[in-house]
């Protein structure tokens, strides 16, 4: 289950870099979506990972760490709230420089 | 149980969601509130100064929960100096604000509170993850002020600055939670605690989160090479916002000196003082660059912001020197530029509104309205940022260089820290000769306002008052970096709940 999980996170970071290199705004949302994904699966599992396991003390015979499961909460949160920030600028951006590049103006070629 | 520690947290929280409830109050009320609110701050820090004089490291554990489970507000004499600095910076950046700036725009005075929220809280928690909270709260509330305004300049800035915190937000998140999968536990007391304990096999991980949260540090602190999003986005600000920003690069240097003096610090077994060997050389490069930014800016505001990238380069000097003498003139040298940068960029707008369409670019423009007595304030400002004699800037560079000991250190630190004043005198007389003296025709615009004015002139007097009063303020500030050095205090906050 681990080296899924590290595959998993790698491609989703690769791809999120790959996309936040393409320097338009909307490939760089999604590409910023995809590295806070890759972040909050990556909290996730620094509770170490395991199945059918509660995080309630008591309730069965193994638990797990319930404060990576509270810590990815909180970041998900700010995540989404970011991620609706950022959109409202991009379409700003369009409105107000006419281009879609990050630089706000079309690179020389 | 003092309560004390909360109400910094509490002011600005509860301001700013009354002022979004209330945002249909005519603009005096919301104006008058939102001052009230902020001036409140400073007689509350004042206090908390006072209270963290006497050298006792104070907790707040919030709901009663004990450290190390839950999250604690820590309260010791370098935050509660920040605070007040803050609350001071934040007061004349209102009172600025108030004249005007504040209708460009909706909700600015929420907004404003719930950034000073952030500051605030970031300067008084002692716990990582809420650290990241805090960041996230200011970060959020600076990139609608650095909107604030709106038109295509904002715009342009505005996406950099966001696309890079957002990304930085999430190298801390790995940063924190690595540590906690590492060592079970997100209380820097904690931390400290288990990092000097850890097992030798830990430790390049426990490493690798510290350079990860120096990388995010040094985003919003703005070293080189993660500096080039400054000097655009403080230009692009409007002006009160500016100043108040003048304070988040020492965010990100005050989370610097914390985490590695304290989690990473003397304590730390093998990676003790990891950092310094690497903010040496990064804070003089940081320092020149921003020298040569300075020289080679074509706006008086984007000169102002490369100064900002200058004098974050001469704190990291300081702090990387990482002794007593060092963090003392390092955090004197904090108070001076905060408070000068922050007069500078609001000076900066009101020489820009005499000068017509033009604003504050280089070019020949309209003679100012009242060019002798902006000029000389300008005059007196760039000569404290610059550090001559009579202002602040001087003894702060002064202590600066006795402080870095005899040797190759101070050879490369010495000539690296003249050279560039020198940089930034010249970089400085340009900009003032072409602005007061290289005028074209006759003044178009009308007479500064009083208010904005005083509030300019309040900032730069801050510097005046930092030599009048230096010798109490130095015997405080030597106090703050042995309290920071002595992590035995600190690390008995959790060795004595385990008792």
């Amino acid at each position: 289950m681990e080296a899924v999980l590290a595959v998993t996170l790698g491609v989703m970071v690769t791809c999120g870099v790959y996309l936040i290199l393409r320097a338009r705004v909307f490939p760089v949302v999604v590409g910023l979506t995809l590295i806070s994904y890759a972040v909050n699966l990556f909290i996730f599992s620094m509770g170490r990972l395991a199945t059918g396991a509660p995080a309630v003390i008591g309730k069965s015979a193994s638990h797990v760490d319930p404060l990576p499961q509270a810590l990815v909460l909180t970041a998900i949160v700010i995540g989404f709230a970011m991620t609706a920030f950022v959109v409202v600028l991009a379409l700003r951006g369009l409105g107000e420089l006419k281009t879609d590049h990050v630089d706000g103006q079309e690179p020389r070629e | 149980m003092m309560h004390a520690l909360i109400l910094p947290l509490l002011f600005p929280l509860f301001a700013g969601a009354a002022l979004l409830l209330g945002h249909r109050l005519p603009l005096p009320a919301k104006r008058g509130f939102s001052l009230l609110a902020t001036l409140a701050l400073v007689p509350v820090a004042l206090w908390l100064l006072l209270l963290a004089g006497d050298g006792q490291l104070r907790l707040y554990a919030m709901g009663d929960w004990q450290p190390p489970f839950g999250i604690v507000l820590l309260l010791d004499r370098l935050s509660a100096l920040l605070l007040l600095l803050n609350a001071v910076l934040a007061s004349f950046a209102m009172l600025y604000a108030c004249r005007g700036d504040d209708e460009r725009g909706p909700n600015f005075h929420a907004l404003f509170q719930f950034q000073l929220l952030g500051i605030n809280g970031a300067f008084l928690t002692g716990d990582l993850f809420n650290l990241f909270v805090f960041f996230e709260i200011l970060l959020i509330s600076s990139y609608t002020l650095l909107l604030h305004g709106q038109g295509p300049a904002r715009v342009r800035s505005g996406i950099h600055y966001v696309v890079l915190n957002l990304l930085g937000s999430a190298l801390f998140l790995v940063g924190v939670s690595l540590l906690y999968g590492l060592l079970g536990t997100l209380n820097m007391a904690d931390l400290a605690v288990r990092v000097a304990e850890m097992d030798a096999g830990s430790a390049p991980l426990v490493a690798a989160a510290g350079y990860l949260l120096l990388i995010v540090f040094g985003l919003k602190a703005a070293i080189l090479p993660l500096h080039f999003w400054l000097p655009r986005a403080y230009a692009a600000a409007t002006a009160p916002v500016a100043a108040l920003f003048a304070i988040m690069t020492k965010v990100g240097l005050y989370a610097i000196l914390r985490v590695f003096t304290l989690i990473y610090g003397s304590e730390a077994g093998p990676l003790a003082n990891m950092v310094s060997d690497w903010l040496w050389p990064l804070a003089l490069v940081t320092l020149a660059v921003g020298v040569f930014g300075a020289l080679a800016s074509r706006g008086l505001q984007t000169t102002i912001g490369h100064l900002v990238v200058v004098s974050v380069g001469t704190l990291l000097a300081g702090l990387a020197l990482g002794s007593q003498a060092g963090l003392a003139a390092a955090l004197y040298y904090l108070l001076h530029t905060t408070l000068v940068s922050g007069g500078l960029f609001l000076l900066a707008d009101l020489i820009a509104r005499q000068r017509g369409a033009l604003g504050a670019l280089l070019v020949s423009a309209p003679a100012l309205r009242q060019p002798l007595l902006l000029g000389l304030v300008f005059f007196a400002g760039a000569i404290s940022v610059v550090g001559l004699p009579p202002f602040s800037g001087f003894f702060g560079k002064l202590m600066l260089l006795q402080a870095v000991p005899p040797g190759p250190d101070a050879l490369l630190f010495w000539p690296v820290l003249l050279v560039g004043g020198l940089g930034m005198l010249i970089a400085l007389s340009r900009t003032g000769s072409l602005i007061f003296w290289r005028a074209e025709g006759e003044p178009v615009a009308e007479r500064a306002d009083g208010l904005r004015l005083l509030a300019a002139v309040g900032l730069l007097l801050g510097s005046v008052l930092l030599v009048l009063l230096a010798r109490p303020i130095i015997a405080y500030l030597q106090a703050t970096a042995a309290q920071l050095l002595d992590l035995q205090p600190y690390l008995a906050i959790i060795r004595g709940g385990e008792a």
